[in-house]
């Protein structure tokens, strides 16, 4: 593998009595499309956390384009190259569709050169791109489960990431869109942004990634091809018990 | 500057020429007395809706910031004699430290410890006056007012129109604010922390900078009340009802907008003084409570929002 | 040295009450995470309440304990009200459910002075006025049975919490919502029990606070402060916590009070809260 974009090392995660993490070691590369998969409470979303800088990991390092971001806060490790969405959506409920996208390209993109950039007409070709644009002066606390996850993709991207961490995006879609929000992800894939992706739904995760990791109890269980990982023994085990 | 910046600024230029007018012409002294007072709500309103409206912090020490104010004024005056306006620079400039020191303790943690916190500082910064002999102590202080200054006629109309600029001043700060990317991103801590500190704002460093602007404008409005009264007392100028009208005000005129919390201190305040005078103090700060809780509950947008609602009405019919 | 002592033991007896009052907080927002500011305005309420009753002569205690179910009543009303138009609602709700009960305490205030007025109550009781001496040191009376009930609240609240089902359900509810729903078990008819059960509780810690001094309408203020004060030092929530965060302040304050003098007492739970607040907010006995 050639020089990671994202290197973790040894990192574990404690609450209180409870650990979350245990030791995890994960690299990915440049441009990959990456999975990440484990029943709930294997620590998933504790990891995700952990790298966008929600929460600070107790012991171990992350890495990040070679540059150690562990005790970085979270707007930092944003400017730096790293998005996420959210499980439960978390759109900026008292702002419009295009306000929500103004924040990242204000605060991360043009922070430096805000007089002089058009923000709105950056947010709607955002929004063009995923065929959002006609929503772009509808409130956000009115958009459908759909356009939320999609408004959440779109806001992650207007910070320009070079990784994007998307967590289970697609809970409660239906196929159509489900398919849909594929596309999104394989389309931004295209012009070189690393994707992990988090997700229950199988067929999806599988569809999409190039490498899937499987994480129990805080451990990785497994690595490697998603074909491997659908008949990998452990991962059974750690999805349907003993 | 955009078309709404100039209306802002001519709107701002009339208002000041008018208080300044009709200090020259309206000859009784108690309308500039009473007026004072509500003008000086419509800077606390705007000061606290800086954070607790657009960051959704709310703070229950308004009358920490408030009081920090008026006693650095008295301790300028007694010390070194300085004039008004050095008085209301150096209060500005504590209360912001004292804003940046209370939010560096606590902005960390939920809202809710923020603003225990502020009540907390409010009766610590009470008794610590309290026991300070050099400031009066319980009983107070007198000020002596120097010689009213040309043009003005009377110290109360020279009060009166220096608090007029200060509101003026202060709308404009939150003005700027609330329509540029910092108000963006204040709004963006409230409607969800951790959304936003992933979407890149450094949402600790805008909180603190919110906190700290606010606490200076709130103790700037402080600082004219030892001239304004001629005495100081802390049980006065700590009392908790600064607190409640400075979030009453703008939760009442509505907080996503600057000019809620003018409404709110304007009408709010003219209530107040009107029920002081007629029917008794105790009453007034029932008014503020009562009206403070029908807000929260059924009109949360406040007037604002009430107006914007009732206008998309009109439009679509 | 004799002067320290007394403070400490005088601390003591005052700590235990700190406690009492404190206790419907560490159950209404250590527990329930309701930002309930007003419940010292609540105690000056069980307070007053009290004292009307005193004057029909009813012992202020007894007056405490059948002041009780007419609290919880109020309680849950005030539960049901706030979960309505602001905890269901999400996004705003910590801004306008703490704007909410701020306006609450000032109701409260204006409210006791506008049918009271501004002066200090009393209540009388056998018991008030008179002390008990042991060697030098002298204990009133009043303070003796404010300690002994303080500590019969305290120890019956902590009990009902963890023995009784609906005791547990309610510490369940404070941890994990979803597993108390997948019980089977409603977390709004659980909180609204447990806001209930805590404003009772302060009901009956205002009829203490008359009996250890008078009372005026705005003596909830300080008591911000001091409740406040024992619930954060306390770790949220936790009970036996409650206890030994009360003596703390309390010896503190008694210290303080005899060292600096009264007009300094004000400033040591506020101050003891702020420094809590900035080090350590999860609490001495927290995790």
């Amino acid at each position: 593998m050639a020089e990671p974009l994202l290197q973790i090392t040894n990192v574990s995660k404690r609450f209180g009595g409870f650990t979350a993490l245990d030791g995890v070691d994960l690299a990915v590369a440049p441009g990959e499309r990456f999975g990440l998969i484990g029943p709930n409470g294997s620590g998933k979303t504790t990891l995700i956390n952990c790298i966008s800088g929600s929460l600070r990991n107790e012991s171990g390092s992350i890495r990040f384009g070679g540059e150690d971001i562990s005790a970085l806060p979270a707007y930092q490790r944003t400017r730096r190259g790293i998005a996420r969405s959210f499980q439960i959506p978390r759109p900026f409920s008292s702002m419009t569709v295009m306000e929500n996208l103004m924040v990242p390209l204000e605060f991360v993109r043009h922070r430096h050169t805000l007089h002089r950039s058009d923000t709105r007409a950056e947010a709607l070709e955002i929004l063009g791109s995923i065929s959002l644009a006609d929503k772009a002066d509808t409130p956000s606390n009115q958009l459908s489960q759909v356009e939320l996850r999609k408004m959440e993709l779109a806001r992650a991207m207007a910070a320009r990431p070079r990784l994007l961490i998307s967590d289970e995006a697609m809970a409660g879609l239906s196929g159509a869109e489900i398919d849909e929000v594929l596309a999104i992800l394989f389309k931004l894939n295209d012009s070189g942004i690393t994707i992990i992706m988090i997700e229950h739904i199988m067929q999806a995760v599988m569809r999409f990634s190039q490498r899937v990791v499987c994480l129990d109890a805080g451990k990785i269980i497994c690595e490697g091809a998603p074909g491997a990982i659908i008949t990998n023994a452990n991962v059974q085990r750690a999805y349907l018990g003993n | 500057m955009t078309a709404r910046g100039y209306r802002f600024w001519i709107g701002a230029a009339i208002v000041l020429s008018a208080a300044c007018v009709a200090a020259a012409v309206v000859k009784n002294e108690y309308y500039f007395y009473a007026a004072y007072v509500v003008i000086q709500f419509v800077v606390l309103a705007t000061a606290w809706n800086i954070l607790g409206g657009y960051a959704g912090y709310v703070n229950f020490g308004s009358s920490a910031f408030f009081g920090v104010g008026a006693y650095i004024a008295v301790m300028l005056i007694k010390w070194l004699n300085l004039p008004l306006g050095l008085q209301i620079i150096a209060a500005a400039a504590v209360g912001g430290t004292l804003g940046f020191g209370v939010g560096l303790l606590t902005l960390r943690l939920r809202g809710i410890f923020f603003s225990i916190a502020t009540v907390a500082i409010t009766i610590i910064l009470e008794t610590a006056v309290i026991n300070w002999r050099f400031v009066g102590g319980a009983t107070g202080i007198q000020i002596l007012r120097p010689p009213v200054m040309e043009p003005f006629e009377s110290y109360t109309k020279m009060l009166f129109v220096c608090m007029v600029l200060l509101a003026i001043i202060a709308v404009a700060i939150a003005r700027h604010i609330e329509t540029s990317w910092i108000g963006r991103g204040l709004r963006a801590i409230r409607d969800n922390e951790e959304a936003a500190e992933c979407t890149g704002v450094p949402t600790l460093k805008l909180k603190l900078a919110a906190c700290a602007i606010s606490g200076a404008l709130m103790s700037a409005a402080g600082a004219p009340l030892a001239m304004y009264q001629s005495f100081v007392e802390p049980a006065s100028a700590f009392n908790l009802t600064y607190s409640v009208s400075a979030l009453a005000m703008p939760i009442i005129g509505g907080t996503s907008h600057w000019l809620g919390p003018v409404l709110g201190a304007l009408l709010l305040g003219s209530v107040q003084q009107i029920v002081t005078v007629t029917v008794s103090s105790e009453l007034n700060v029932l008014v503020v409570g009562v009206l403070l809780v029908v807000f929260v509950v059924a009109a949360p947008q406040g007037l604002v929002g009430l107006f914007t609602k009732v206008k998309d009405k009109v439009k679509g019919n | 040295m004799d002067l320290l002592l007394d403070a400490v033991i005088f601390g003591l007896l005052l700590g235990c009450f700190y406690a009492a009052v404190s206790v419907g907080l560490t159950v209404a927002f250590g527990l329930l995470d309701v930002p309930h500011i007003a419940h010292p305005a609540f105690l000056v309420l069980g307070a007053y309440c009290t004292w009307l009753l005193n004057g029909y002569g009813l012992d202020p205690i007894v007056a405490g304990i059948v002041l009780m179910p007419a609290f919880m009543a109020l309680g849950m009303a005030v539960y049901r009200f706030y979960y309505e138009t602001f905890e269901r609602r999400g996004s705003d709700a910590g801004l306008r459910g703490l704007a909410f009960f701020f306006g609450v305490v000032f109701i409260i205030e204006v409210g006791l002075i506008l049918l009271f007025g501004v002066d200090q109550r009393l209540v009388e009781a056998a018991y008030i006025g008179k002390s008990l001496d042991i060697g030098d040191t002298r204990l009133p009376l009043r303070m003796l049975v404010a300690f002994a009930m303080a500590l019969i609240l305290t120890a019956g609240l902590a009990l009902y919490l963890s023995k009784t089902f609906t005791g547990r359900a309610i510490k369940a509810v404070a941890q994990d919502e979803t597993a108390l729903r997948l019980m089977g078990a409603n977390p709004v008819r659980i909180k609204q029990w447990a806001f209930g059960i805590a404003t009772a509780v302060t009901g009956l810690a205002g009829a203490l606070l008359i009996i250890i001094g008078p009372v005026e309408p705005t003596i909830d203020r300080v008591y911000i402060g001091r409740t406040f004060c024992v619930v954060v030092l306390a770790g949220l929530g936790s009970m036996s916590g409650t206890l030994l965060a009360g003596i703390i302040l309390g010896i503190s304050e008694s210290i303080v009070l005899t060292m600096l003098g009264a007009s300094w007492a004000p400033a040591v739970s506020f101050g003891l809260l702020l420094v809590m607040l900035g080090i350590r907010p999860q609490g001495l006995f927290g995790r």
